[in-house]
């Protein structure tokens, strides 16, 4: 995936270190305490995990004030850090605490599960920062488009911003030459943004400063999307953030392992626990070259995928949901790239674990489609699949599995022969279907074998 | 709210970007893709290969990689900067870019500022966003088209095709993809495509051209550009596009549609109508710019704009088909299409490497190996993993398989590790070792200081231990008494091999006689050829208080006797091991560690070029002699 979100916590450090290392800004609220050599944003973490790795909660809880001073001296914002939006709403947000109240908030909520516009999920991440009191609330946003970046800002904030849309000004920053400095141009693309009568004179400055260092930090961050809501300026006048919403492009990562920072987490969005699977899935798709991805949607679904190709692999869900099936539909699951033959094996294993999981005497299919590979070994591929299939054989009898092929591509005749071959030897029923029977005629006879058993 | 997209003007002002003619460079170079590319141009008829240069990044001119045409083998050559390829080949306008994700910006970037080249397709997966965008606006202000990234390519059927796309020509000529067809083609999926193409060739006539924009967020052509450039294709009758959820491309052609810019009758299908089964979570699918996003994004919304504005839409993938096989007949019927012939394409060699996997033919080989094997997923030595070894053998262990094809019992191994650390040095003075030093002293690098000393052992220098070995054994073997081996050595004038220390004695022992003596005692089950060197040494010691028996002698004997003890060879098959050098080997490897000591030492002290000085040497020139006068000369 190219574009993550990561967690507040984590885009505040991240855009404080560099706006106060690398762009010599002066940031309001707590922050104004530290020293621009340590360039550490106050914010402070409390995890379920952290909490866990602690001897109790009480020496947690000192050891981070000693890491945050100003958790015992100043007052105090407290909200859940899951990368969902909403909270004042939902009435999540704990403000002007003390630090003891702080940890009381925590403590009723962590583990708890609670419904976020329709989705649900567990508490166990939460923020906490100093409550900064200030007088206007500003909204800032740089998000990738096509064309460049687009900035916009408005002298409103918060959790009205959707109601004064039209108070928001947009620029499109073009991305530039490849080899010019830095696109944004403060006179052209920032000024005309601030333009507002609600926007005090004095403050246009420090603002415009502000913004531009902003657009030079998400730009030299590889970020593709920074959203202040609300900014504010503190009773010095100084800059704020108070909510952020920061997303990195992973393609770059390569590029910035130093200045992103080998702590930073790539959490899953809200309500999506991921299971051991699929976290097995992932760190081996992020050691391969090839691309391999797995999501369980449902562990008693009784049918199955596992598509090769990142464009078949959304056609053949689509049929399923077409037909009828969603429901049923136990995961999403794609391999591209010409894998190697012992990464599809691990792969498949892993796969017919989940698919073999849950026998209940009731019919499941598995679908192992694929379009026409232009350039994947055919017999290599479904050579790891094979071997998967006979590891669990006994398995796949006692869930009733049955297990469809569609396939094409290179060396494709001498890999269907062997999937063929493999159901004869293995005594499990397979179906074997080559590049002249339409790519996703297999979601159809899947359901018949779940309904009528044929 | 992200405005809908403006296609880009690059590609539909840029027309038709392949043909006939058309060559590409190649950068990065990859067997596969290129030998497939020539595979297609052939089976195309194609006068020339589409592949005029290779760039390979830091090569040295005058390079070429070989390639088949047919059944001819040609020459691509390979040049070390896109600038120097370009340079060379000012009509080849299309830019093939393999390199990785890594480095796919900067290569891009070269190319696209190359004059010459007009169109380049960048296959890698993983290209940061912001490099892709700014190499989509460099080439908008220049007037070029990027395929790609995270693509497979595109095909022109029966002119030109990038890398990998469409596969093998098994699959080029069931798609009918060897000669043009009526359908101009387009899709995000560069799998889905060779999909596709194969159901093209069953419902129409087949593709006329096809492209993979690719997967990610940004591609650098889009798929609106496309659609527009086959609207002003005259070969292309009818447009196929398979769109996907995710970015606002598609509305780029529904726009196109609306305002009347695209004619030609549209069959799209927008792939991801399951998404909303997924609304619990934000599902990542396999393509980077397939997200479940805003209602804008989805499959289902686009399927309708497009229906709305006119394409044909069918009601999902199974049926996608259908609805071009009914667009087809019906221009066909009614005379706006006029069905493509097909050609039957010349036959192509198979080659050897896929004939030998189908089973087809068979071929000798040239070597054969014994000792160890690299084609699994490990080496091994002699059939035992490298990971075993690693875990519990040791040096000896190793020597034993590798030059003996056995493993030997602990006793055997570890008696080789004695010699070797025995043998390992012997002072700066041997001539092995001077050699080593004067030449690193004269600048030699590490290897060459050490061949210099290694070239030193031969009968003279180390050979004493071979030597040595092979006589006492020979003797001992044949029940020689001791007296008359060595009278009979002495009687052809040699000298008895292992016998003779410069200061030992009989009474002054050499210590490593001794314990390699004391090691073998306790060790070997039998130590005949030793026993018999040490009645040797008995009797020669009758003659001269120093004729001991020496390092050289016992490491000699005693390695013999290890072999026959090990209990796999007869005395002749020992004999047959020393002769094959197998002795002269562990006094080599064991003495390389000494000559690189000596080689290392040197440089570490810089020390400068060695001269022998004058006084070291006798200078003693005969008189200075006359030229010999030819017989001849005087009949002259």
């Amino acid at each position: 995936m190219a574009r993550k979100k990561i967690r507040e916590y984590d885009g505040k450090r991240l855009v404080t270190r560099h706006l106060k290392k690398r762009k010599g800004i002066k940031l309001g609220g707590a922050g104004t305490t530290d020293s621009s050599a340590t360039a550490k944003a106050a914010t402070a973490q409390v995890s379920s995990t952290k909490l866990k790795s602690a001897s109790s909660p009480k020496s947690f809880y000192s050891a981070l004030s000693e890491e945050h001073p100003w958790l015992l001296n100043t007052k105090l914002v407290v909200k859940p850090d899951m990368l969902f939006g909403k909270r004042g709403k939902n009435n999540l947000v704990l403000l002007n605490a003390d630090y003891e109240s702080a940890q009381q908030f925590i403590a009723e909520r962590m583990g708890q599960e609670i419904d976020v516009s329709g989705i649900k999920g567990v508490l166990t991440t939460f923020l906490i920062e100093p409550f900064v009191p200030h007088e206007q609330e500003f909204y800032l946003c740089i998000q990738t488009v096509r064309e460049g970046d687009r900035l916009s800002f408005g002298a409103c904030g918060g959790i009205e911003i959707e109601e004064n849309w039209d108070k928001v000004k947009s620029v499109v920053v073009p991305c530039g030459e490849p080899e010019s400095a830095s696109p944004i141009v403060r006179e052209q693309h920032v000024y005309p943004l601030l333009a507002d009568d609600g926007i005090p004179e004095h403050h246009k400055s420090t603002l415009a400063d502000f913004i531009t260092a902003c657009f030079e930090t998400y730009v030299e961050l590889d970020m593709t999307l920074l959203e202040m809501n609300p900014l504010a300026l503190d009773s010095s006048g100084l800059p704020t953030i108070l909510d952020s919403r920061v997303e990195l492009d992973s393609y770059a990562s390569f590029k910035n392992a130093k200045v992103w920072g080998s702590d930073l987490e790539f959490p899953e969005p809200w309500g999506r626990e991921k299971s051991e699977e699929e976290r097995v899935v992932q760190a081996m798709d992020d050691k391969s070259g090839a691309s391999l991805k797995l999501t369980v949607l449902n562990p008693h679904g009784r049918m199955w995928t596992m598509v090769a190709g990142g464009g078949a692999s959304v056609i053949y869900a689509d049929q399923v949901v077409q037909l009828g099936y969603g429901d049923e539909l136990g995961n999403y699951a794609e391999y591209s790239g010409n894998p190697k033959e012992q990464e599809t094996y691990l792969y498949a294993r892993t796969l017919l674990d989940l698919v073999t999981h849950n026998a209940d005497g009731g019919r499941r299919a598995l679908l192992c489609g694929g379009g026409v590979a232009n350039f994947s070994d055919i017999a290599a591929t479904l050579g790891g699949l094979q071997q998967a299939l006979t590891d669990f054989h006994g398995k796949l009898q006692m869930a009733k599995v049955k297990v469809f092929v569609r396939r094409g591509g290179p060396n494709y005749k001498a890999g269907l022969q062997l999937m063929r071959d493999l159901g004869n030897t293995l005594d499990i029923p397979i179906e074997v279907y080559g590049p002249d029977t339409n790519m996703t005629h297999i979601v159809s006879l899947g359901i018949r074998w779940i309904e009528e058993g044929y | 709210m992200p405005s809908l997209t403006q296609p880009s003007s690059a590609a539909s002002t840029a027309g038709a970007l392949f043909s006939r003619e058309t060559t590409a460079i190649f950068y990065n170079y990859k067997r596969n893709p290129i030998q497939r590319m020539l595979d297609f141009d052939f089976i195309c008829a194609r006068p020339t290969p589409s592949v005029a240069a290779i760039v390979s990044p830091g090569a040295a001119p005058g390079g070429f990689q070989k390639a088949f045409f047919g059944k001819e083998e040609v020459a691509i050559p390979v040049y070390g900067s896109t600038e120097a390829a370009c340079a060379a080949h000012p009509k080849s306008d299309v830019f093939i870019n393999f390199a990785s994700y890594r480095s796919a910006y900067q290569s891009s970037y070269i190319a696209l500022k190359q004059q010459s080249i007009r169109t380049i397709a960048i296959i890698a997966e993983g290209v940061p966003e912001r490099d892709t965008k700014k190499l989509i606006s460099y080439a908008n202000q220049n007037r070029k088209v990027i395929i790609g990234p995270a693509t497979v390519g595109g095909v022109q059927a029966g002119s030109f095709k990038i890398g990998d796309t469409a596969g093998t020509v098994e699959n080029i000529i069931t798609c009918k993809l060897h000669r043009p067809g009526s359908v101009g083609f387009v899709s995000k999926s560069g799998g889905l495509s060779n999909e596709m193409y194969n159901v093209l060739a069953r419902v129409t006539d087949g593709l006329y051209e096809g492209i993979a924009v690719g997967g990610d967020a940004y591609a650098g052509s889009g798929l609106t550009d496309h659609v527009l450039r086959f609207q002003s294709m005259e070969e292309v009758k009818m447009i196929v596009l398979l769109g996907e959820l995710g970015g606002t491309d598609e509305y780029g052609v529904v726009e196109a549609l609306k305002n009347g810019r695209i004619t030609k009758p549209v069959v799209a299908w927008v792939s991801g109508t399951c998404a909303k089964w997924f609304n619990a979570a934000e599902v990542q699918f396999g393509h980077a710019g397939a997200k479940t996003g805003g209602e804008d994004e989805s499959a289902e919304a686009k399927n309708d704009a497009l229906r709305k504005a006119g394409a044909m839409v069918p009601e999902n993938f199974d049926g996608f088909a259908d609805m071009i096989n009914k667009v087809y007949k019906r221009m066909v019927d009614e005379g706006d299409l006029q069905p493509a012939k097909d050609i039957k394409p010349p036959n192509l060699p198979q080659d050897l490497a896929s004939a030998i996997k189908a089973g087809e033919v068979r071929k000798t080989t040239n070597v054969v190996c014994t000792i160890s094997n690299d084609t699994g997923e490990e080496p091994t030595y002699v059939r035992v993993p490298i990971s075993e070894i690693m875990s519990d053998h040791t040096i000896g262990d190793v020597i034993s398989l590798l030059w003996f094809k056995t493993l030997f019992p602990k006793w055997a191994t570890k008696f080789i590790e004695l010699v070797l650390v025995t043998a390992a040095d012997h002072g700066p003075c041997v001539s092995g070792a001077h050699n080593t030093i004067v030449a690193a002293r004269a600048g030699k690098d590490l290897i060459s200081s050490l061949c210099s000393g290694l070239l030193t052992i031969g009968p003279r220098f180390g050979g004493a231990v071979d030597a040595a070995a092979i006589n006492f054994k020979t003797a001992s073997d044949n029940h020689i008494p001791p007296d008359e081996f060595v009278e009979s050595l002495k009687k052809k004038g040699q000298r008895v091999e292992g016998i003779g220390h410069r200061i030992k004695t009989a009474e002054n022992r050499d210590k490593r006689v001794e314990l390699l003596a004391n090691y073998a005692k306790e060790h070997f089950p039998r130590m005949d050829t030793f026993n018999y060197a040490k009645k040797v040494e008995a009797y020669t010691l009758q003659k001269a208080n120093n004729l001991v028996l020496n390092i050289d002698g016992a490491i000699g004997s005693l390695f013999a006797d290890m072999l026959g003890g090990v209990g796999k060879y007869t005395d002749s098959e020992v004999m047959e091991v020393l002769e094959l050098g197998g002795l002269n080997g562990l006094f080599t490897l064991s003495r390389s560690i000494g000559f690189i000591g000596h080689a290392l030492d040197q440089k570490r002290m810089k020390q400068p070029l060695y001269r022998h000085p004058w006084d070291d040497v006798l200078y003693a020139e005969p008189e200075r002699p006359s030229r010999l006068v030819d017989n001849d000369d005087s009949v002259e």
